[in-house]
C-alpha cells in the first residue's frame, strides 16, 4: 500500500474508467466525466491506496481500493476503481466491478455465529467458541460413522462417504488449496466447487 | 484458457459460441472488439439468443441450445470435404498418422465397446495400432488413420443435417464455414470463445472438444490469437480447480486414485500417459510421480516416507464419481450426513432445485460460511416447507470478503494476480482459511482425545505454519510453491522437482511462483510503460502477475512455430527457435528452451501428452473418440442421425439407478425448450445482497419469443407460469424478437430465456422462485456437469 499521489494521467484514467464504452456504471444514461473527477477528487484525497482484483467474474480486473482511517481508528473503504496500469482491464470496469465497494461494505452481513437446532423455526446467535465445536463434533462422528477402510473387494480405500464439501470459486487460491489438503486428510470423496454448476 | 484475454486481440475470425461476453464477461470483451477494430477480425456469435455480443457481431446464428456438436461437425466436415485444413500442421502436431485398432466402430450412434448392463463404454476399446517397437503405428494414408476415420465419421454432418439438428440455415451456415475455411492458412488464425454454458450440457465435454479438434484441423491451437478459451464464471473458479477442489482430481490435475491402487506404482501405471511415440517427451507422464511424491511430502512431511509408499494409503480412493449431483443424489439415498458449503448455495445453484431442498432436508447436519445469508443457510424456511418438519443442524458462519483477505485469484487466463487485505474483517466475521484450520484442528483434537476410525491422516498432517489455527495465505503460497527439503530453499520450477522425497510441492503448476526473491504473483508491472513491459510487443506482460504453468502465457505455443521452428506466421510470434543463440525465444516456450528442432530426434511439439500431439482421437473420454451428436436428454426431437439412440446412451441417470420417480418430461407436455442464463447486473445469486445491482435488476423474469407470446396472448409485464416436470416459476414476461423461432427437422421450435439469479433470500425477497427448479437433474456423461441450458418447459398466461 501506499499513499495517494494522483498525477494527472491517472485521473484523466479514472475519468476515462468511468464512463469508458464498455465499462462504468451509469444506469442515468448521460455523460458524468465531470461530476465523477470533481468528486473522485474530494473522495480519495490522503487516501491509501491498495491492489486488488474484482470478487466477481474470472476476466480478473485489477482493482485499486482507496481507504482512510478516521478519526475513530476504523478504516473507510472509500471508493473502488479499475486499475489503469493492469493489462487484462487497463483501468476499466463493468457494473459488477464497479459497484463492488456495494459487497465490500454492508448492512446485510452475517452479525456473527448463527445456529439453528433441528426443527427450530428461528436461528440462535451464538459464540464462535459453540459453533466450531458443534461443527468439529459432527465432522469426527460423521466421519467415524461412514467412513470405509477396505471396500467389498478388499481393497484398501480410506474414504468418508457421508461428508461432502463445496465451495470455492470465491476463496483465495491458497485457501482453496489448504481446504483441499484438510478435507482430503479427513478422507472426503465428495469435493465440489462452481467448475460444474 | 490456452491463451488470454488480451491475447484474444491478435484473432482474425472469433467464434463465440455458449458464450455472451458482451454481457457476462463485459471488460474481457474489449479485446473481441480491439480485434475487431483494430486488425478488421470477424465474430461469429452462434447462441439460441440475439444478445449485446450478436448486436456487435458479424453474424449471429441463431442455433438449437444443446446442438453445437453438429454445428462445430459440420464445420470440419467442411474443412475436410473442402480441403482446408493446414496440412503441415495437421501432420506435424497432430495424431492425424496414428493408426487406430481394427475393433473400432461406430453404428447407428454407438461407438464399439459399450456394457449394457452398466451402461458405459470400455473406453480402452478405443485404442492404437502398437507395433513391435511399443509405439503407436503411423501411416496417414491407412483407411483406419485417425484422420481417414475422422473423414468417414464427419461426413455425415452435411450442411443440411446441420440445419435439420441445429436450425442453423444453410445458406448461413456456409457463410460462416467459408470463413472458418480460410482460418487453415498459415498466415490466418481463429479464436474459439466459450464459458461454461456449453459445457451445461449432457454431451458437454464433447461440445469442447468439437471446437478442439477443429482448430487442430485449422492449425490454430498453441498460437496468438488462436486456442480454446473459456471464459470462466467466478473471480477464482481456475485457482480453486488448479488446487482440485474437485472429487476426480489432486493439486495440479493429478488424478484421484482409485480403488484396487495398492501402491503409488500402480496409481501410476493406471493414471500418467504412457509414451505412443520415439520421440514424445511425454512430460507429465514421464514426471507424474515427482509431482505427487512431491504433494505427499507437503501434506505429510516425515511421515511420507519411501518405505511407507510415501503414505499413499492416506489418499482417499473414492468409490465411483462423487461430484455435484453425485451428493445429492447421496443425500437422497440416506448416505450423506453432512454438508460444508462455502460461499457456494446449493439450493440456488444446482439443478432441480425441489429436489436439492429435499437433500438438504436429509442431512443431519449442513454448514455454511459465507459472508450473507444464502438460501442454503435459510433452506429450511424456504417459502413451501414447513420448519418443524426439518430435522437438519443448521450451523451459519460469518466469513470475510475477498476484501478483508489477501491472496491471490488466477483469471480465465490463467494469471495468478495477487491481492492485498484492504479492510479489517468485519464484525465477528473470519477468514474461511482460518475457520478450517480451527475446525480441522479441533476435529485433530477429537482424535488424539477419543482416537477412532482411521486417525493417522488426521495426525499426521503438517501445518507448517505460525499459528496453526490462523494460517497467513503468505505461508500457504509459500507451501504450494514447495522446496527443497535438503537446502531448505524454495524452488524456482517444477523441472526441479524429485520423486524420492527430497522435494515439497502443494501444487507443483504453480511451483516457481514463489521463489526465494519473492511472490512473483504480486508484479505489476503492466501497460504504464508497454515499451519496457511487453518487450515482444505481443501482449504477454511476462512481469505482471504470474501465469501458470512457469508464467507461460499460451499453452502449447510450440505448435505456433513450424517442425522447423519458424513462426506460421511471423507478424503473430509465439516462439520461435534462434540458431545463434541455440534457444526458443518469445513466450515462455512450451518445449525445452534449448532443444534445437532440426535434429531428427527433437521431441514432438505437444510435451505434455504420450503422442506427443494434439489428439484428434482420444480415449480420455467416457462417451466416444469422436465427439457424436446426441439430443439433450429432454428434448422435442429424435435425432435425425440416429433416431433409435437419440441421447447419449452414457448419462448417467440418477433417478433411474436409485429407483426414484421418472423426472424428466416430454415435448407432449412440455412443447417448449427452454435454457438459462446470467445478466450483466449480477453474479449468480450473491448480488441480490447489493444494493445498487438489485436496483438495476430488480425483478425475476422469462424471455418469450415474439410469434410465441402471440399465440399464447402474453404481453410484456404479464405474469407467467413456466413449468417442467421438476418445478414451476410465476414471473413476468418480457416478450422479444431476441428469441425466434427455428425450423428444427421439419418442426417449429420456440426456445424460452431463463435468467437464473432470483431466490428467496436477498434485498428483494419477494422474488422467491429458483431458476432451477425448472432444469433438469442429469450431467455430461464424463464430467457429469448438469444439463442446465437445455431441457423442456411449458408456459401459461396467468
Ligand atoms: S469488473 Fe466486470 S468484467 Fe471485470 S472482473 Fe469484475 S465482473 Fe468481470
Amino acid at each position: 500500500m501506499s499513499e495517494v499521489e494522483v498525477s494527472r494521467r491517472q485521473f484523466l484514467q479514472i475519468g476515462a474508467a468511468g464512463t469508458g464504452v464498455l465499462g462504468g456504471l451509469s444506469p442515468l444514461g448521460f455523460d458524468l466525466t465531470q461530476a465523477i473527477t470533481v468528486k473522485q477528487k474530494l473522495r480519495i484525497e490522503g487516501a491509501t491506496v491498495s491492489h486488488s482484483v474484482c470478487p466477481y467474474c474470472a476476466v480478473g480486473c485489477a482493482l485499486l481500493a482507496y481507504t482512510k482511517k478516521n478519526a475513530d481508528g476504523k478504516v473507510e473503504l472509500l471508493q473502488i476503481e479499475g486499475d489503469p496500469d493492469s493489462p487484462v482491464n487497463e483501468g476499466r470496469l463493468c457494473p459488477k466491478g464497479a459497484s463492488a465497494l456495494q459487497l465490500a461494505v454492508s448492512r446485510r452481513r452475517v452479525p456473527s455465529p448463527m445456529y439453528r437446532e433441528p426443527g427450530a423455526k428461528e436461528w440462535k446467535t451464538v459464540s464462535w467458541d459453540f459453533a466450531l465445536d458443534r461443527l468439529a463434533r459432527n465432522i469426527k462422528a460423521s466421519r467415524d460413522r461412514t467412513f470405509v477402510t477396505t471396500d467389498a473387494n478388499g481393497n484398501l480405500v480410506n474414504r468418508c462417504e457421508g461428508i461432502a464439501f463445496a465451495g470455492g470459486a470465491a476463496f483465495s487460491s491458497e485457501e482453496g488449496y489448504l481446504a483441499t489438503k484438510l478435507m482430503r486428510s479427513l478422507g472426503y470423496v465428495y469435493l465440489e466447487q462452481q467448475a460444474r454448476v | 484458457m490456452t491463451n488470454h484475454w488480451r491475447d484474444i486481440r491478435h484473432a482474425d475470425l472469433m467464434l463465440i459460441n455458449g458464450a455472451n461476453p458482451a454481457e457476462a464477461h463485459p471488460v474481457g470483451f474489449q479485446w473481441m472488439m480491439r480485434a475487431k477494430i483494430e486488425r478488421g477480425g470477424k465474430m461469429i456469435h452462434t447462441d439460441p439468443r440475439f444478445t449485446r455480443t450478436s448486436a456487435v457481431s458479424d453474424k449471429h446464428l441463431r442455433i438449437r441450445t444443446g446442438t453445437d456438436v453438429a454445428y462445430f461437425g459440420g464445420l470440419i466436415n467442411y474443412v475436410l470435404q473442402n480441403n482446408l485444413e493446414h496440412k503441415e500442421y495437421v501432420r506435424f502436431a497432430t495424431n492425424a498418422s496414428f493408426v487406430i485398432k481394427e475393433s473400432y466402430n461406430f453404428t447407428d450412434g454407438m461407438f464399439n465397446g459399450f456394457d449394457e448392463a452398466k451402461k458405459v463404454y470400455d473406453t480402452t476399446a478405443w485404442a492404437y495400432e502398437i507395433g513391435p517397437d511399443g509405439f503407436a503405428v503411423q501411416d496417414i494414408d491407412h483407411p483406419r488413420s485417425v484422420l481417414n476415420l475422422m473423414r468417414a465419421h464427419y461426413s455425415r454432418y452435411t450442411p443440411e443435417m446441420v440445419e435439420r439438428i441445429t436450425g442453423i440455415q444453410r445458406a448461413d451456415f456456409l457463410e460462416v464455414a467459408k470463413l472458418v475455411g480460410e482460418m487453415g492458412r498459415p498466415d490466418k488464425v481463429m479464436t474459439i470463445i466459450y464459458a461454461v454454458g456449453l459445457t451445461h450440457h449432457t454431451t458437454g465435454v464433447q461440445l469442447i472438444r468439437s471446437g478442439a479438434l477443429l482448430q487442430l484441423l485449422l492449425g490454430n491451437m498453441g498460437r496468438p490469437g488462436g486456442g480454446m478459451n473459456a471464459e470462466r464464471g467466478h473471480a477464482n473458479i481456475q485457482g480453486n480447480t488448479d488446487h482440485a477442489i474437485s472429487w476426480d482430481i489432486l493439486p495440479g490435475y493429478l488424478r484421484i486414485p482409485a480403488p484396487g491402487q495398492k501402491n503409488i506404482d500402480d496409481y501410476i501405471a493406471r493414471s500418467a500417459a504412457k509414451k505412443l511415440h520415439a520421440n514424445s517427451l511425454n512430460f507429465f507422464g514421464a514426471n507424474y510421480r515427482k509431482f505427487l511424491v512431491s504433494l505427499l511430502k507437503s501434506w505429510y512431511g516425515d511421515a511420507a516416507t519411501a518405505a511407507n509408499d510415501f503414505a499413499f494409503a492416506h489418499l482417499p480412493k473414492p468409490a465411483s464419481d462423487a461430484s455435484w449431483l453425485s451428493i445429492f443424489d447421496a443425500a437422497l439415498r440416506g448416505k450423506m450426513e453432512g454438508l460444508m458449503l462455502s460461499g457456494m448455495t446449493a439450493t440456488s445453484i444446482g439443478p432441480d432445485s425441489n429436489q436439492v431442498l429435499q437433500a438438504l432436508s436429509n442431512l443431519k447436519w449442513l454448514c455454511v460460511m459465507d459472508a450473507y445469508s444464502t438460501t442454503s443457510s435459510e433452506f429450511w424456511r424456504e417459502p413451501s416447507i414447513d420448519p418443524s418438519k426439518v430435522q437438519t443442524e443448521v450451523i451459519l458462519l460469518p466469513a470475510t470478503h475477498w476484501i478483508e483477505k489477501d491472496g491471490s485469484f488466477t483469471n480465465s487466463g490463467r494469471w495468478a494476480q495477487w491481492k492485498e487485505a484492504v479492510l479489517p474483517p468485519e464484525g465477528e466475521a473470519r477468514h474461511d482459511h482460518w475457520i478450517l484450520a480451527e475446525v480441522f484442528d479441533r476435529v485433530r483434537a477429537l482424535y488424539k482425545e477419543q482416537g477412532g476410525k482411521y486417525p493417522e491422516p488426521v495426525l499426521q498432517l503438517v501445518m507448517p505454519y505460525k499459528d496453526v489455527r490462523r494460517p497467513e495465505l503468505d505461508e500457504i503460497a509459500k507451501e504450494i510453491n514447495g522446496k527443497d527439503l535438503i537446502t531448505g530453499q524454495r524452488l524456482t520450477g517444477f523441472a526441479l522437482l524429485k520423486d524420492d522425497g527430497t522435494t515439497t510441492a502443494g501444487d507443483w503448476i504453480y511451483t516457481g511462483h514463489y521463489p526465494e526473491s519473492g511472490n512473483l504473483t504480486k508484479r505489476r508491472d503492466g501497460i504504464q510503460d508497454p515499451a519496457k513491459n511487453d518487450p515482444t510487443g505481443m501482449g504477454y506482460y511476462p512481469n505482471w502477475a504470474w501465469s501458470w504453468p512457469a508464467n507461460r502465457r499460451v499453452l502449447y505455443n510450440r505448435a505456433s512455430a513450424d517442425s522447423l521452428g519458424r513462426p506460421w506466421d511471423p507478424k503473430r510470434v509465439g516462439i520461435q527457435w534462434d540458431a545463434v543463440t541455440g534457444r526458443w525465444t518469445g513466450d515462455v516456450p512450451d518445449y525445452p528452451a534449448t532443444a534445437d528442432p532440426a535434429k531428427p530426434d527433437s521431441p514432438l511439439p505437444f510435451i505434455m501428452t504420450g503422442e506427443g500431439t494434439g489428439r484428434l482421437f482420444s480415449n480420455g473420454v467416457a462417451d466416444g473418440p469422436f465427439p457424436e451428436h446426441y439430443e439433450p436428454i429432454e428434448s422435442p426431437i429424435d435425432n435425425p442421425l440416429h433416431p433409435k439412440v437419440s441421447a447419449t446412451p452414457v448419462a448417467f441417470k440418477y433417478d433411474e439407478r436409485a429407483g426414484r420417480p421418472n423426472r424428466f418430461g416430454t415435448s407432449a407436455d412440455y412443447p417448449y425448450v427452454a435454457t438459462s442464463y446470467r445478466l450483466t447486473e449480477h453474479e449468480h445469486y450473491v448480488t441480490q445482497h447489493v444494493d445498487q445491482l438489485v436496483a438495476l435488476q430488480p425483478e425475476a423474469f422469462v424471455e418469450v419469443p415474439a410469434e410465441l407470446a402471440k399465440e399464447k396472448g402474453i404481453a410484456t409485464g404479464d405474469r407467467v407460469r413456466v413449468s417442467s416436470k421438476r418445478g414451476k416459476l410465476e414471473v413476468r414476461a418480457v416478450v422479444t424478437a431476441r428469441l425466434g423461432p427455428l425450423t428444427i427437422d421439419g418442426k417449429k421450435v420456440y426456445q424460452i430465456g431463463i435468467p437464473i439469479h432470483w431466490g428467496f433470500v436477498g434485498i428483494n425477497t419477494s422474488q422467491h422462485w429458483l431458476a432451477n427448479a425448472l432444469t433438469p437433474f442429469v450431467g455430461d456423461a464424463s464430467s457429469r456437469t448438469p444439463e442446465f441450458k437445455a431441457f423442456l418447459v411449458n408456459i401459461e398466461k396467468m
